[in-house]
């Protein structure tokens, strides 16, 4: 059965007084990837939020349903809403700095996650969050533990909200941009880290990521958006090696402009 | 040289950031700067921009010496909007309260130009990095992730700079929107602007930067002509890092291949 599935969901804005997402449908079981790639400002992050819960004010779903682990998730009380984050699912947004106190220190908020997620003792928290924190490839995850948010760099901050995510082993793991402030070695080794949970765990992953590259290496599936519509949908390779619609096409066309093996190649040729 | 840094030192506390960081960009050139997370790319641009002071070194920046230099000589700097500087997280450099088109005025009104003519660049400004119109009058907050990026790096260019430090200036872009602000960093470049661009994106900075600088633990491991770092880098940090990149059409290094390069790291350890 699918942990997740959105069918034709549709988001308003109240203030602007339109829709911002028109209809977007897919299911995720345990252990797959569903992609969504697309045009800045199409409505990939707002398509996330409104998994969670959390569509900023004046925001609703207007359409169609999501269901989360089988629950119409339109009839989840604010309780019932936050049993689910972090156990069921979990949440990787862009920006990590905003999710994450400022005046607190980092290993801590996720010793709290650990804590009240899976009942863990202040001991046995703060031992777990610093794991995490060393299964993100944080090098010295002790001195990480102690840090401020602001004293991390954006890839170290990233991985703190990649550990936080995982650490209530959520079933399904949403990560939007999760990986772009990291080096391509350190995203390798997350990219590792989130295939073994697959395998391990049955994790189901919705990946948003402006890298086609990831995404074809990570994907099962593929949602293209453009202005809030899907214009294109299916199996990673049909749409990254085989794209139908125009927009997909300009889209890994664009891609390959600035893509590394470009510069690879005119070498060779020189 | 617009840009000059000789030897540079950087801590936080005791924690030695930067060491010994040596570079320079002239008019008209473009030096990438790739690296590990946490290895001290940032700071090397907060530095030159004054937002970390440094422990030792010297920097130049449009022939003046600027090490030293208090907060009030910074200003004054700034004011002329000579040097320009693109945070890496977009939500911390925008003042949330400020909507779009203010924040992008902003440089401009400071400079003393005159409100009409500086919403006029604006505008233009915000047209080339494809900003919606009615984005204009948004607060930042209110914006996806890659149209607050656009505004950061409007901002930063409305003044014609003459050095601009561009920290992961495209993460957040889709394909379209990276070329069409990568082409506007290259015409930039051609009309004398020094540029430095960080970035994890190592086709990007292939495809703008003249010399590319990798930055590892601190310290600079590697330095050359952009298309000799990336077809034939030397040092095994990034060898290890060129080797990761995952393309379209090539799968990167595989687990094996990558912890073969780590062990080779562990053994010759970091920069001196
Ligand atoms: N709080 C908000 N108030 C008003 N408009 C918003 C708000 N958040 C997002 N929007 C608008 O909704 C649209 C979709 O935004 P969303 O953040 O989902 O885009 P995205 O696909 O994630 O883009 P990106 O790739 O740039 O992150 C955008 O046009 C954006 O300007
Ligand atoms: N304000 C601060 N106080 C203490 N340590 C800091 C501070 N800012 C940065 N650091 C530390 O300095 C080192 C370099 O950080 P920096 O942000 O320059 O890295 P970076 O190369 O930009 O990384 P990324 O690619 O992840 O953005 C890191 O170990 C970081 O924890
Ligand atoms: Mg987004
Ligand atoms: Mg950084």
């Amino acid at each position: 059965m699918a942990l997740l599935s959105l069918r034709d969901v549709r988001i308003h804005d109240g203030v602007g007084g339109r829709d911002l997402v028109h209809g977007v449908s897919f299911e995720l079981s345990p252990g797959k990837v569903v992609g969504i790639v697309g045009e800045s400002g199409s409505g990939k992050t707002l398509t996330c939020r409104a998994v969670l819960g959390i569509l900023p004010e004046h925001f609703r779903v207007s359409g169609g349903g999501i269901e989360l682990d089988g629950r119409d998730v339109a009839t989840l009380t604010r309780k019932e809403w936050t049993a689910l984050r972090g156990g069921t699912v979990g949440a990787v947004f862009q920006d990590p700095a905003s999710y994450l106190n400022p005046s607190l220190r980092v290993g801590p908020q996720i010793a709290e996650v650990v804590r009240v997620k899976k009942g863990l003792g202040r001991r046995d928290a703060r031992r777990r969050a610093v794991e995490l924190l060393g299964a993100v490839r944080l090098r010295d995850p002790e001195r990480v533990y102690q840090r401020y948010p602001h004293e991390l760099s954006g890839g170290m901050l990233q991985r703190v909200l990649i550990a936080a995510a995982i650490a209530a082993d959520p079933r399904v793991l949403i990560a939007d941009e999760a990986t772009t402030a990291l080096d391509v070695t350190v995203q390798a080794e997350i990219l590792d880290l989130l295939a073994d949970l697959r395998e391990r765990t049955g994790l189901a992953l919705v990946v948003v990521s402006h890298d086609l590259a990831v995404v074809a290496q990570l994907c099962d599936e593929v949602l293209v958006l453009r202005a809030g519509e899907t214009v294109e949908q299916g199996p990673v390779e049909r749409i990254l090696y085989e794209p139908r619609h125009e927009y997909t096409r300009l889209l890994i066309d664009q891609h390959e402009r600035y893509g590394l093996d470009r510069f690879r190649e005119l070498d060779h040729v020189a | 040289m617009s840009l000059e840094v000789s030897d540079l030192d950087v801590h936080y506390g005791r924690t030695r950031a930067l060491r010994r960081v040596s570079l320079s960009v002239a008019p008209g050139q473009t030096l990438g700067v790739i690296g590990e997370t946490g290895s001290g790319k940032s700071t090397l641009a907060r530095a030159v921009v004054g937002l970390v002071r440094p422990s030792a070194g010297r920097i130049t920046v449009d022939g003046e010496e600027v090490t030293r230099y208090r907060a009030r000589q910074w200003r004054a700097l700034r004011r002329r909007g000579v040097v320009q500087y693109v945070f890496q997280d977009p939500l911390r450099s925008l003042d949330p309260d400020v909507t779009v088109e203010d924040s992008i005025v902003e440089p401009l009104l400071i400079q003393g130009r005159p409100r009409r003519e500086a919403a006029d660049r604006a505008r233009r400004l915000a047209a080339r990095v494809h900003l919606d119109e009615e984005l204009l009058s948004r607060l930042p907050g209110e914006l996806s992730g890659g149209q607050r990026q656009r505004v950061t790096v409007a901002r930063a260019l409305v003044t014609d700079p003459r050095v601009v430090i561009l920290d992961e200036p495209v993460s957040a872009l889709d394909a379209a929107n990276r070329v069409r602000a990568l082409e506007l960093l290259k015409q930039l470049r051609d009309a004398g602007t020094a540029l430095v661009f960080i970035s994890h994106d190592l086709g990007s900075v292939a495809g703008v930067a003249d010399r590319i600088a990798v930055l590892y633990q601190g310290g600079i491991v590697e330095e050359g002509p952009a298309r000799t770092v990336v077809n034939a880098p030397r040092h095994p940090y990034a060898r290890l890092l060129v080797g990761s990149a995952p393309t379209l059409r090539s799968a990167a290094a595989d687990r094996a291949q990558r912890e073969e390069l780590r062990e080779l790291l562990q053994n010759i350890g970091g920069p001196a």
